[in-house]
């Protein structure tokens, strides 16, 4: 069965000499004339103040926890979809229910303002 | 599986094609996104390098080999240096679960026109593009500029959020081939294209990739009027051209999987069908150009309702849906 993949990790390897040698080539030829100035991060002109990797809105956090919670629920889906037809009508009340439990869950964060953006 | 010598000559020939072919698409991809743009905005677009300007990305290639290379103070050096590939890798990847063409039959062996058939194609095609978020997310994050920063935890929401209504517009698509191989799913459309049955989940499937993508009108991430080029403002040379020709080859590939989930992949009347799936595949990447030059860009509060209040109910309503049809028709 792994034989399957060596393909994939044929192209990974070609890929990734690509991706790479054309970064290294490119650093090799091109020229070099550095200056303070020039090394520093843009700011549309202004001095840059303090450091970018910082602290940011906690709205992103959320969105990230609400998307692991969905991508789950899609996960779940996915050996279903290729079943379904062999769980028949049972197996299709039995993600009804799966899913009206998410869906009050998606109401609440929906309610709660998890989903509003000011 | 084992392999021998012709069948591992085999596979590298295929994927010496198919990396050739996805590479110089990208780069003709980016002159004819000018072109057709020029001609939306009643200009001429590039003329100037060879006979109608044709030779144009080989000359955006030299000058973008030739720049300055270097990176900004308190950048994190090899994330900053690593994050292009990381974009880009992940987008050639996925085409090696694409079926471009109908097996070939040569010297009684069988070639499947594709790089890897592997039973969980779709499975694959849905992890790397999870792992091209991180090009985004480590791009913008490393470069220590803040316009970087917004762009990159911008684009991880917007990615992040519309993967999912991406993922769950497959699902009817599987419950229909019922399986997760590329090429069953292309032959369960041999008589009738998947878009003919599930139109909703079609539109999902292509407003969602239109966001995967980071285009016109979900261009947030790099949104110019106001963060000048988000994750990657940082980026000069060739550097840039990874994440732009990443990009591009994303295009491509979002619309060949596009072709092979809903318009029948290389299915098609009288043409062979490598002609049928390169003819879809750049109609997807026209039909891109054309909306970029069509529609304004959303604002984020739209575009994060859209995709969570809009795309993801309907994308699940919709597999229910064609669950009960489907069980209830037997």
């Amino acid at each position: 069965m792994a034989g399957a993949y060596l393909p994939i990790i044929l192209l990974l390897a070609i890929a990734v000499c690509f991706g790479l040698g054309s970064l290294v080539f490119s650093s090799l030829i091109g020229q070099k004339k550095l200056s303070a100035v020039k090394l520093q991060p843009y700011e549309c002109g202004c001095e840059p103040v303090g450091s970018a990797q910082e602290r940011f809105s906690i709205k992103f956090y959320l969105i990230a926890m609400l998307f692991i919670l969905f991508d789950i629920e899609c996960v779940f889906l996915y050996p279903w979809a290729v079943l379904f037809k062999r769980l028949g009508v049972f197996g299709i009340m039995e993600m009804g229910a799966f899913m009206l439990i998410l869906f009050v869950g998606y109401i609440y964060i929906w309610k709660k303002g998890a989903l509003e953006w000011e | 599986m084992s392999y021998d010598p012709i069948d591992i000559a085999l596979i590298l020939g295929k994927i010496g094609l198919v990396f050739f072919v996805i590479l110089t698409l990208a780069a003709y991809l980016v002159f004819a996104e000018r072109k057709v743009l020029a001609w939306i905005q009643d200009r001429k677009g590039p003329n100037r390098v060879g006979p109608f300007g044709l030779l144009q990305p080989l000359a955006d290639l030299v000058k973008l080999l030739t720049k300055e290379d270097f990176r900004p103070v308190g950048a994190d050096k090899w994330l900053f240096y690593l994050a292009p590939a990381m974009a880009a890798i992940p987008a050639i990847m996925i085409f090696s679960v694409i079926p471009f063409g109908a097996p070939l039959t040569l010297f009684s062996h069988t070639i499947p026109l594709q790089v890897a058939d592997l039973n969980v194609g779709l499975l694959l095609f849905l992890a790397l593009s999870s792992i091209a978020v991180y090009g985004v997310a480590l791009g913008g994050w490393a470069s220590n500029s803040k316009y970087a920063l917004l762009g990159s935890i911008r684009g991880l929401a917007q990615l992040i959020s519309y993967e999912l209504s991406m993922g769950l517009s497959l699902v009817p698509v599987v419950m229909l081939a019922r399986s997760f191989r590329l090429s069953d799913i292309v032959a369960a459309q041999s008589g009738c294209w998947f878009i003919v049955y599930q139109p909703l989940a079609f539109l999902i499937f292509l407003i969602s990739i239109a966001a995967e993508c980071k285009r016109i009108p979900f261009d947030l991430p790099e949104a110019e009027g106001e963060l000048v080029a988000g994750f990657h403002t940082e980026y000069s040379g060739m550097r840039f051209g990874l994440f732009f020709v990443g990009e591009y080859i994303n295009i491509i590939v979002l619309g060949g999987l596009a072709a092979t989930f809903f318009l029948g992949g290389w299915h098609g009347p009288l043409l062979p069908p490598v002609v049928w799936f390169s003819g879809k595949v750049l109609a997807f990447a026209f039909l891109f150009i054309w909306v970029r030059g069509t529609l304004p860009r959303l604002r984020y509060d739209q575009l994060m309702h859209f995709g969570w209040k809009v795309l993801t109910p309907l994308a699940l309503v919709n597999i229910l849906a064609t669950g009960w049809f489907l069980v209830l028709k037997g």
